[in-house]
């Protein structure tokens, strides 16, 4: 009986905790002694590239196929892509490896996918530039006259053009290292050609600063403390060494550690999307209160109480789709459409046992206990078949960049796991608390019998 | 009622519906020498450019001139097929092609037709990222099917002949999987339907449900094998089929309507996911009641042995 009681508490707390976050778009809790937010979280919907409208290439490493692509180069480039696309200012750009050579990107939202995909392609651009004096810091997106002719000094507003004393392409090594000291620093070397040019401008330029600029972005601008003629040279800072990794790879590929080729591209107009999420929307509540009435007709009070189970249902499932939080997408939502019918046939399989078990004349709450207790391995092993099911899909969506399917699996199997709380613990509570205020014997009629 | 003394005539019903299927994806392989289905471009690569047009649409033969234009060694687009979407929009199918050459055409669509072009919809796949995807598939469910069959045959190992359960499941299951392949084969041979990764979905979402519904069907002769010791094994699994048939019906309708709501709210997207489900997961009940269980009967009776002898015992 206590039991049951703390089951209902844990409910109704549940029930107004998803309420709160299914209203709202961010969790905000203030501490109350500093007002400063304790909790800040953004829970609004996440919507997949079919239902926002957006572009998703698969991009895939641009190598004969019985050439072995590392975990490492494959990350290496994933990064490299993603710093590209960010600095294209399209938000909630999504990038992630899948299987061995390739990687899945998402832009949603963006309107011109062919420059997107063109600047995710193009070989980024390193150079070495002449600060004079007066270096800038890091960060600062700069003017240089790398394949200019006949520059000028400055722009036509007025922005400063620097030098280019040499680009990424005469670069031979590029790696970390620490100095005495236990700092982490850069060692480069240079081919031949570009050893000369080195040698000359830092000779005339010490004391100066030269700058490292990847797409006219600087990285870093060291001060030149001696001339380097030997064609090595380091780059010390106050690196992390994760920066300094970075940095390193940045340097040596100038580029991508692999080429890299769009082998799949998908692009959703934004109408498109809306029109989908709004009918799918409208079929889902039309579908839920058509099972709404059919259980209330069909099982009476049980029934009723097992429709209040199925909102706790779609109220609980919402929260966790915000919370953890879930893209969803269109196959997502006929996942979770679908995930509403066995949350279903859970209530089912008891209820028609409890009518079995009133039928052969048990007192009832005996009949309740003993149908969920028959009815609990035929449950617990339908829905066991469909996790083994969902989390076989989960490997091959994430393996082979079927996002789509990914999305199914993950909202069904999610919607299995809380139909299968709802169904069992939430409706038995439910019923057990009407139970224990009205005298059941005086209305048979009210459980279809 | 007495579901079980019928059993061949309930498998000659499934035959019914599965040969047809099954000379339907000989026609289509005949058609498209690729693959018993339709395939779409997810599968065998590809492109497929949706677009609607602000001012009046252009012909088929017009859009496939303007493909001929675009068309390079490289990018063999020369041979589009063109299809008209609702009143003011076409879908071109062709090659696989860069998202570079696409920007091309739409831009080279307003000047030549005079009219404001919108993407709706734009895939492209390279061909042996299609090839891959389809092993990937069929190997998914091989896996599955060798998962779940392990799985009911530890669920069940309380019973004699637990392996039977398993194996039972997984035929009932691929009964499904035949229904489905025939009936996406029997609608892309007459509308067009491609299989694409949504069909895939579907498909593995019916192999799901099916073995959850059999398991359900089964759950009953575990238990009441366990009652009825003394009773006929025949009679045991026609009363666990009675028992439990009132449950089958009840949910195949509540996810019937769900379904159905989804075919009629849906949305064009969705609807051939959505009419592959219902024909999927109506087959799926129905094996399990009349499939499933009736295997257990014919397996403990070795049937089989009486098939080949005399007439009267088939049929």
């Amino acid at each position: 009986m206590r039991n049951r009681n703390n089951w209902l508490i844990l409910i109704v707390l549940l029930i107004a905790f998803s309420l709160w976050v299914d209203l709202s778009n961010s969790l905000t809790v203030y501490n109350p002694i500093s007002d400063l937010p304790l909790v800040d979280r953004d829970v609004t919907v996440k919507l997949g590239l079919d239902l926002r409208g957006g572009l998703q290439a698969l991009l895939e490493a641009d190598v004969p196929a019985d050439t072995v692509v590392t975990a490492e180069e494959l990350t290496n480039a994933k990064n490299i892509l993603q710093n590209r696309a960010n600095a294209l200012g399209v938000s909630e750009i999504s990038m992630q490896t899948a299987g061995d050579r390739r990687i899945i990107a998402e832009f949603p939202g963006v309107t011109n996918p062919e420059e997107v995909v063109a600047s995710l392609k193009q070989t980024a651009l390193l150079e070495f530039v002449d600060m004079g004096n007066a270096p800038v810091a890091e960060g600062t997106k700069i003017n240089t006259d790398f394949g200019v002719e006949n520059p000028a000094a400055t722009t036509d507003t007025g922005e400063t053009i620097y030098h280019t004393v040499m680009t990424g392409a005469g670069l031979q090594t590029a790696s970390v290292g620490r100095d005495q000291a236990g700092k982490y620093l850069i060692s480069f070397e240079l081919k031949g050609d570009a050893t000369k040019i080195f040698a000359d401008y830092t000779t005339s330029h010490v004391g100066q600063y030269l700058a490292i600029v990847l797409d006219k972005e600087v990285v870093s601008a060291p001060r030149i403390n001696q001339a380097i003629t030997d064609g090595s040279g380091q780059i010390s800072g106050s690196f992390t060494q994760d920066a300094a990794q970075t940095l390193a790879i940045q340097l040596r590929s100038g580029a991508l550690p692999i080429p890299i080729k769009v082998v799949q591209s998908r692009t959703v107009g934004a109408t498109l999307g809306e029109e989908s999420i709004h009918k799918s929307v409208t079929a889902g509540v039309i579908g839920l209160v058509v099972i709404i009435l059919f259980m209330g007709f069909n099982y009476r009070l049980p029934g009723i109480i097992a429709d209040l189970a199925l909102i706790c249902y779609a109220l609980f499932s919402l929260m966790l789709f915000k919370m953890i939080p879930v893209t969803l997408t269109l196959p997502g939502i006929a996942g979770f459409i679908l995930s509403v019918g066995m949350a279903v046939d859970a209530n089912v399989l008891i209820f028609e046992r409890l009518k079995e078990e009133l039928r052969a004349g048990r007192r009832l709450d005996l009949a309740i206990d003993l149908a969920w207790s028959r009815a609990w391995p035929s449950i617990r092993d339908s829905n066991t078949s469909t996790l083994i099911t969902c989390f076989i899909l989960f490997i091959f969506g994430s393996t082979f960049g079927a996002s789509i399917v990914k999305g199914f699996s993950v909202t069904l199997a999610l919607g299995v796991l809380v139909s299968l709380f709802t169904a069992i613990i939430v409706t038995r509570t439910f019923l057990h608390t009407i139970l224990d205020r009205i005298k059941i014997a005086e209305h048979p009629r009210w459980f279809g019998l | 009622m007495n579901i079980i003394k019928n059993r061949y005539l309930y498998f000659f019903i499934s035959l019914l519906v599965i040969i047809p299927g099954i000379v339907y994806m000989g026609l289509n392989w005949q058609q498209t020498k690729a693959g018993p289905l339709q395939l779409g471009i997810d599968f065998r690569g590809g492109s497929l450019l949706e677009v609607q047009f602000a001012g009046p649409r252009p012909t088929a033969e017009e859009i496939t001139a303007l493909y001929k234009d675009f068309s390079t060694e490289e990018e063999p687009i020369a041979d589009p097929q063109v299809q008209s979407l609702d009143l003011d929009s076409i879908s071109i199918r062709s090659k696989a092609m860069t998202d570079e050459t696409k920007g091309k055409i739409v831009s080279e669509m307003e000047t030549r037709f005079g009219s404001k072009v919108t993407v709706l919809d734009f895939t492209s796949v390279s061909a042996s990222v299609g090839g891959e995807v389809t092993r990937a598939a069929g190997l998914a469910i091989l896996f599955a099917a060798a998962a779940i069959l392990i799985y009911i045959w530890w669920a069940f190992r309380s019973v004699e002949h637990a392996y039977r359960y398993g194996t039972a499941a997984i035929i009932a299951m691929l009964h499904d999987v035949l229904v489905v392949l025939g009936a996406e084969a029997i609608l892309g041979y007459y509308l067009g339907w491609e299989a694409d990764a949504l069909f895939l979905t579907a498909l593995l979402t019916v192999i799901g449900f099916s073995v959850h519904d059999t398991i359900v069907v089964f759950d009953r002769v575990r238990e009441n094998s366990h009652i009825y010791r003394r009773v006929e094994y025949e009679k045991m699994v026609n009363h666990s089929i009675v028992q439990t048939l009132d449950r089958s019906i009840t949910t195949q309708l509540t996810v019937m309507f769900t379904l159905f709501a989804l075919v009629l709210f849906g949305g064009e997207s969705i609807r051939h996911f959505v009419v592959i489900l219902l024909v999927g997961i109506f087959s799926g009940t129905y094996s399990s009641i009349f499939n499933a269980a009736p295997i257990l009967v014919v397996w403990e009776n070795r049937e089989w042995n009486t098939w080949f002898k005399r007439k009267e015992a088939a049929l």
